[in-house]
């Protein structure tokens, strides 16, 4: 697989990064366009790590800059939490480098790195009181007294835990945990802050709370934040950038929305978000294009046969399979022309559903011409 | 219950399934009865005995209340002695099996490879089938005067007595104290450990800041085997310990060649009371709310 670093089309390019420490959220797309004279926080060379026969990790190189929230994303398997532990300091690499803010940090243990990790258990200590677990790595680095019962103060309010320093990690609900896991971290002060499934025990709302206080709270501390999901909707919301994962290697690398709306390769274009297929074979005999196509079925729009379709925009007739009511929008599945199948959603705006549309129903799909991506395969 | 008749083909209830006081009085009256009327039964009936006597002219105990045990037990200053002796070898015993086996055991859990961790517990537990007499002229075998271990060191052997009581024993009871600290071990997440590098802890840091306060509930665990086992040991000694007296051969000597069995039942409430303390004083440090 390639990395598509430069496929970023025109249409975006207006909203080009403009500086280091506003982060934003869309455009900034790739390493060289940004300034060069900073060493990126975390830089990987050739990185590669086996562990028996079985490759983890085929050769990543990764550019993370200061300030960032960078997600990799992918399924389970990927490689994406042993890229994780390598920067981490927990696995050696089999081959290639680790660099942390311009040095070379490959050979260097995890308790020597400028980095800290909130875990996916949380890994809080037992033993020891909330206070107890955010004090340890002050303890360790020989911080004052005065000075870490300060530091602890701060960081237990930065993540409303204040007045919860005395209890036991047992005595915590998992949202709970998980902030004493980020307090702990955080109250080092690290370049760069690791999370490997952060929110992944959480239930779902409280998952939607954490993502927003965890978002808030990196434009608060201004460090670098790098996580590991396999949450596609997760990795949206939070990142800037993000690193799709696939079989040890990175599939696309991007800012979120250009991932989004530009997948380079089917399989990034079928983990983030869905979309609709259409195999080379269909694009030759239905459109006339060679290569495999990807569309968003958001961007599908259903009209009455024969209606009015906006000028420029591609259309094609079909028959309605299967109407799937999903709360906030409609999934609509309709046949098409030489076993093609498309996907429709539709935001579900009226709170009654459009009777017009069922089961049988012929209608026609149409979407603007742009939204029709060439993917490789 | 009618819904129930749908699925199935009906069966009436049976007795205990709707009885549950009537089911946990049928599964534990078995174990309980053996607890009570022979295990703690017997202990008491040997407690109580201790304030009997013995008919100095035929022999009998005579089931009389007499506390003349006790005061023997304090009056004579060879008792506390022994004693003491007893409870610092016990002491001494259990401190070298923790000292052996707690890198034992985070090699096991934490370093070793699992074919090498398969190959050291196997290791570790083989001994426990040999009975415990073999392994014990085992070591009166490689002490001896001329034994192996005379050979390699040129002579210097520590004879049968105290020390060879004690290697012997801290021998024979290690695998309990491995176990259940391998297992404490086994019980704490790598990823605590790599929270604590990652924090900056190094290794010596992360082992006494980490891995030890939570093994030591295990380490308390097998140290109440090491402790207790070795107070009531008289075997070891007989037959490594060449003329040490230690408590559980007293007693031995009183129930079988003096033939007081109030008197050995009165010895017998020191090691006794030191097993309650010794349990207490775990009990103080937390140890064993977490087992």
């Amino acid at each position: 697989m390639t990395e598509f670093r430069n496929n970023r089309p025109t249409v975006t390019s207006e909203s080009a990064p403009s500086g280091v420490d506003q982060a934003p959220r869309f455009g900034v797309a790739d390493a060289a366009e940004r300034p060069i004279d900073i060493a990126p926080q975390i830089s990987l060379r050739g990185l590669r790590k086996t562990f028996g026969t079985v490759t983890a990790v085929d050769g990543i190189d990764l550019d993370v800059h200061d300030g960032e929230f960078f997600a990799m994303l992918g399924p389970s398997g990927s490689g994406k939490t042993t890229v994780l532990r390598m920067i981490a300091g927990f696995e050696t690499p089999t081959s290639g480098s680790v660099f942390l803010d311009g040095t070379d940090a490959t050979g260097l243990p995890s308790y020597r790195r400028d980095v800290n990790t909130v875990f996916q258990d949380y890994a809080l200590f037992p033993h020891m009181t909330v206070a107890k677990n955010i004090e340890y790595g002050l303890l360790v680095d020989k911080v004052p007294k005065s000075k870490r019962v300060q530091r602890v103060g701060d960081v237990l309010e930065m993540v409303r835990l204040h007045g919860f320093g005395d209890r036991r990690p047992t005595q915590l609900s998992g949202g709970q945990r998980q902030r004493v896991a980020l307090a702990r971290a955080l109250v080092k002060r690290p370049k760069v802050l690791l999370l490997d499934e952060p929110l992944g025990a959480l239930d779902l709302k409280l998952r939607e709370q954490m993502q927003l206080e965890l978002k808030a709270i990196q434009r608060d501390v201004g460090i670098t934040f790098v996580f590991v999901t396999h949450d596609q909707d997760e990795a949206l919301t939070l990142c800037d950038r993000l690193a799709v994962f696939n079989n040890g290697r990175i599939e696309q690398l991007g800012a979120a929305q250009d991932v989004y709306e530009f997948p380079a390769t089917a399989f990034v274009a079928g983990f983030v978000g869905s979309s609709n297929f259409i195999r080379p074979h269909v694009a030759r005999e239905v459109f006339g294009m060679s290569g495999s196509f990807a569309v968003r079925p958001e961007k599908v729009a259903i009209l009455p046969r024969g209606g009015p379709v906006s000028a420029g925009a591609a259309h094609i007739d079909g028959v309605v399979r299967d109407v799937v009511y999903a709360g906030a929008v409609t999934r609509i599945v309709v046949d098409g022309p030489a076993g093609l199948t498309l996907s429709s959603m539709v935001l579900n705006t009226a709170s009654e559903l459009d009777a017009s549309i069922r089961r049988g129903t012929e209608v026609t799909l149409s979407w603007p011409a742009a939204a029709l991506r060439r993917i490789s395969d | 219950m009618a819904a129930d008749q749908g699925l199935a083909p009906t069966r009436s209830p049976s007795y205990l399934s709707t009885r549950p006081r009537a089911r946990l009085a049928l599964l534990l009256s078995v174990p309980l009865l053996w607890l009570v009327v022979m295990y703690l039964g017997s202990i008491a009936v040997m407690l109580v005995s201790a304030f009997w006597m013995v008919d100095d002219f035929t022999g009998a105990v005579v089931q009389t209340f007499t506390l003349d045990n006790i005061v023997r037990l304090f009056a004579d200053p060879l008792y506390g002695t022994v004693a003491l002796r007893t409870i610092l070898v016990a002491a001494g015993v259990t401190l070298i099996d923790v000292v052996i086996a707690v890198p034992m055991a985070l090699f096991m859990s934490k370093v070793a490879s699992p074919r090498a961790r398969v190959a050291l517990l196997v290791a570790v537990t083989t001994p426990l089938w040999a009975s415990y007499l073999v392994k014990a002229y085992a070591w009166r075998v490689v002490l001896a005067p001329n034994g192996p271990l005379a050979f390699v060191t040129g002579g210097h052997t520590p004879g049968y007595g105290l020390t060879a009581t004690v290697i012997t024993l801290a021998y024979l009871w290690l695998p309990y104290m491995i176990i259940p600290v391998y297992a404490g071990f086994d019980r704490v997440s790598d990823s605590l450990v790599e929270a604590s590098f990652d924090l900056g802890a190094n290794a010596w840091r992360t082992i006494r800041s980490v891995a030890l306060p939570l093994v030591f509930p295990a380490i308390a665990a097998g140290s109440i085997f090491t402790f207790s086992l070795t107070l009531g040991d008289y075997i070891a000694v007989g037959i490594v310990g060449g003329k040490t007296q230690l408590l559980a051969n007293v007693i031995y000597g009183q129930l079988v060649t003096a033939n007081n069995q109030p008197f050995a039942a009165a010895l017998s409430l020191i090691p006794l009371a030191a097993i309650v303390l010794y349990l207490f004083s775990m009990r103080r440090t937390g140890a064993l709310e977490n087992v």
